[in-house]
């Protein structure tokens, strides 16, 4: 599996990394990776792995959550942590249906697709998380493929490596529930951003790339900028581990006297 | 026609009152604390509409030489700094009350007033701010010096205070205004109001003045809170403005979340990672909260959460106080899990209890809720000044050591004796810390088998025990008054000031009373209700809501009813003359 593998290519010890999960066919991801690990509650992956992060920056976080997780029950939190720049990694497994539940359309669902819960067909166009990614002024935004472990391989160990808030878009095809965006429909849309000589320090260009969906669809990284991270703006924290501090014996004789 | 009656020295109650925006709080609050600067005993508490500018606020200040718990429901002084100010509040003025106004802005007379035992005392606010070039605001100031010039105060004691809350060139102005006015009330006034403020004994003694929310931050910062998450909501928004400017001082995190069920999970995070965390909200937002309390209570992290109330139901009296959530704190969130619900009464039990909540929270891996409201959150009290050398820190079983050496692999839920487990934390080499807000093995994997779920919920359960075990050593109720009593009150939170305030009050009368403030609410301590109970001859819940949720807590605890409950719900604290009387009328 990529995240295995990412984490080895990286080197990184087991101990230092944490999974953080929330509620969907991805969500059992915490028993399969032996990594600490934080199984949470549906749509909340984001701030959850956003308090392990902030209080120990030593450790490796990489969320991961479902479309339905992220982009609908999640999708408060997602432009959020995007802005907010903060260390870590998310990776959404889109299948663009709700596979957990047994079939319902999620925000990533197409249009007019029939689901159980959408028996005429979806009415709203789709969410673009790739498009709202960039425009809340992401610093990592890519989509990979699961039909591709290589090149999702390299999406990850890129998104892990990057310094500051990465996201992963990564088409999951159901393979009990979504009959119309199958592998094979993916497969034939899908293509390289860096085989077309696409510039990911071009934002107007990757918003552009954002927007291409239907014959051919773009995957890799569409955009990527350093930009100080959330961490980088706490100059008394920026460099310690809020689990190293001392909370013993803390002097607060000057606020006493402030109310006197 | 002057009532003519003897002055009154050290015992008043003064209302700053006027628009939202107007700096009345400010003011009432600059005059409280040179009250207690004097070494008098002050109580200020504020009322507000939820508007930003415009609508009626007041701050209502109460002096005295002996110690007091609340608000009176009369005004000996009154500011007014609009004309609505005085409509809405000249019949709670006693006789022989003042008022001070801008007499080029408004007309009073006695007419307009409709009553002629008043002492109006005009003076040119806004004009003697225009001359000093200042800000409107500054007529407060204005105000105050004229104030303490009626009440014959030392106006050096009211610069103090303003040099310590204002930068020096805004000090200095309000220093310059306040003598204007008081200059003015000297030479206009003098010796004409039947009030006076005088210095105690106790002047400059080190005493404290802070609302609950301030006592509240501090004691997290003491207990060593490194994480706050927090959304903005009336009544907890202050313990925000309070922790954000100190983050850097006390090495902390204070991060303002999108909402409130992501400053829940952010903290649930960060105690996973093994830092004491807090969170702070009101009614609304512990509801958005409540699913990762539960989360909490599963996977057996320890968030302290602040549930500031306001009167519901859903947005209710937004700036209002009000005790209708404790129910809802105690059972928030699905499923069953043990939790601690901690109700302090006043400012100094918000700070130690906090620390208590730490601690406890930590110790068993449990959630610990931390349960005020407006009134006690927001209004200013005196306390001595806190203990340090009283704290302990207490982080139970937590392993510290930086590679884990056990025998066997490290497992967050192992199933202990009494429940509680090793706590490692994340980052600790040799060590997988993991789990899962599914019901899970000791290793945190997802399980669905049933005899591991009857363990496991034993297991959290088990540390239910032991935490009333621990409880036994903890001050979880007070009791007020003697052992024995004709009548005894039981109450919880901020009623605590006006019951202390009505026994006074019937004290006079020589009803025989005591008073049990519930401190703990969960786990509920029986044993001491019960013993108060039975001995009583006729017991009052005095409650700030509709249903009088802590009689039915005593009904459900010790199948015991109690004699009479006096209730009230309308937003506004209990006065002591109203409560002493409706509490003689089931006597």
């Amino acid at each position: 599996m990529a995240f295995k593998k990412a984490i080895v290519e990286l080197g990184l010890r087991r101990d230092q990394v944490v999974l953080v999960s929330g509620i969907g066919c991805h969500g059992k991801m915490v028993n399969y990776v032996n990594v600490n690990g934080f199984h949470g509650i549906h749509g909340r992956v984001l701030p959850l792995a956003t308090g392990i992060k902030l209080a120990n920056p030593t450790l490796t976080v990489v969320g991961f959550a479902g479309d339905a997780d992220q982009y609908d029950e999640g999708w408060g939190h997602f432009a959020h942590a995007v802005r907010r720049n903060i260390d870590m990694t998310l990776v959404v497994h889109n299948n663009m249906i709700l596979g957990l539940t047994t079939g319902q359309a999620t925000s990533t669902s197409q249009q007019e697709f029939k689901t159980k819960s959408t028996p005429f067909g979806v009415i709203p166009p789709m969410l673009n998380p790739v498009a709202h990614a960039l425009v809340s002024n992401g610093t990592f935004v890519a989509r990979g493929f699961a039909g591709d472990t290589r090149h999702l391989t390299g999406l990850m160990v890129e998104a892990i490596k990057h310094r500051g808030f990465a996201f992963l878009d990564v088409f999951q095809p159901c393979v009990t529930f979504n009959y119309l965006n199958t592998y094979d429909w993916v497969r034939k849309r899908i293509y390289k951003l860096e085989e077309e000589d696409h510039k990911v320090a071009n934002k107007a260009k990757a918003l552009e790339k954002a927007f291409e969906w239907g014959e051919r669809i773009p995957s890799g990284i569409f955009y990527k900028e350093e930009r100080p991270t959330y961490r980088d703006n706490l100059p008394h924290v920026k460099e310690k581990s809020l689990t190293e501090l001392p909370i013993e014996d803390i002097d607060i004789n000057s606020l006493l006297e402030s109310m006197m | 026609m002057r009532v003519v009656c003897t002055m009154i020295v050290n015992n008043m109650s003064v209302m700053v009152g006027g628009e939202a925006g107007a700096g009345i709080t400010r003011s009432g609050f600059l005059f409280a604390k040179a009250c207690l600067r004097g070494g008098l005993y002050v109580f200020g508490a504020n009322d507000y509409q939820s508007l930003i500018r415009g609508g009626h606020n007041f701050y209502i200040a109460r002096a005295a030489t002996e110690e007091v718990y609340c608000q009176a429901d009369t005004i000996d002084l009154l500011l007014a700094l609009d004309k609505e100010t005085v409509v809405l509040h000249k019949n709670e003025l006693v006789s022989g009350g003042g008022i001070v106004y801008d007499g080029e802005e408004l007309s009073l007379s006695e007419g307009e007033l409709s009553r002629d035992d008043l002492r109006l005392y005009p003076v040119p606010l806004k004009e003697f701010v225009k001359k000093l070039d200042g800000e409107l605001i500054m007529r407060n100031t204005v105000a105050l010096g004229a104030t303490l010039s009626l009440l014959s105060y030392d106006l050096e004691i009211l610069n103090g205070v303003m040099k310590d809350s204002f930068k020096p060139e805004v000090a200095e102005l309000n220093v310059k205004a306040a003598k204007i006015g008081y200059d003015y009330a000297r030479e206009k006034y003098a010796e004409d109001f039947g009030y006076r403020l005088e210095k105690t004994k106790s002047a400059g003694r080190k005493r404290l003045f802070l609302t609950g929310n301030e006592a509240v931050g501090l004691g997290a910062i003491q207990a060593g809170c490194k994480f706050y998450a927090a959304y903005p909501m009336t009544p907890a928004t202050p313990l925000l403005h309070f922790m954000a400017p100190l983050d850097r001082k006390y090495d902390m995190i204070v991060i303002q979340a999108e909402n409130e069920i992501a400053a829940m999970n952010m903290v649930a995070g960060a105690s996973f990672a093994g830092v004491r965390a807090m969170t702070a909200t009101s009614g609304g937002g512990f509801c958005l909260m409540s699913e990762a309390l539960g989360m909490t209570g599963m996977t057996e992290t320890s968030p302290v959460v602040v549930l500031a109330q306001r009167p519901g139901p859903s947005t209710g009296l937004p700036t209002y106080s009000g005790q209708g959530d404790l129910r809802f704190a105690i059972h928030a969130s699905q499923g069953e899990f043990p939790r601690v619900v901690i109700a302090p009464g006043d400012v100094e039990e918000c700070f130690y209890t906090t620390i208590e909540a730490f601690n406890l929270a930590e110790k068993f891996q449990i959630p610990a809720i931390l349960i005020t409201d407006k009134y006690l959150a927001e209004s200013h009290e005196v306390a001595e000044p806190f203990e340090q050398n009283r704290i302990e820190i207490d982080r139970g079983h937590l392993l510290t050591d930086i590679v884990y050496e056990g025998e066997e692999e490290y497992k967050r839920h192992k199933l202990t004796e009494n429940g509680i487990s090793p706590r490692a934390m994340p980052g600790m080499k040799g060590a997988l810390v993991r789990t899962s807000a599914d019901e899970h093995t000791e290793s945190g994997y997802t399980t669905d088998d049933p005899d591991l779920t009857t363990k496991m919920n034993d297991k959290r359960f088990k540390k239910l025990d032991a935490l009333v075990e621990e409880l036994e050593d903890y001050e979880t109720t007070k009791l007020y008054g003697p052992e024995e009593a004709d009548v005894t009150i039981l109450g919880w939170g901020s009623t605590k000031g006006p019951i202390r305030e009505t026994m006074r009050l019937l004290g006079k009368e020589t009803v025989k009373i005591n008073y049990l403030q519930i401190i703990y609410l969960t786990p509920f301590p029986a044993n001491s209700v019960q013993k108060i109970l039975r001995s009583a001859r006729k017991t009052i819940v005095v409650e700030n809501n509709k249903t009088s949720q802590l009689s039915s807590l005593i009904q459900e605890h010790l199948l015991m009813t109690v004699d009479h409950k006096v209730l009230q719900y309308n937003g506004r604290p209990f006065n002591p003359r109203e409560l002493s009387e409706r509490i003689k009328e089931v006597l």
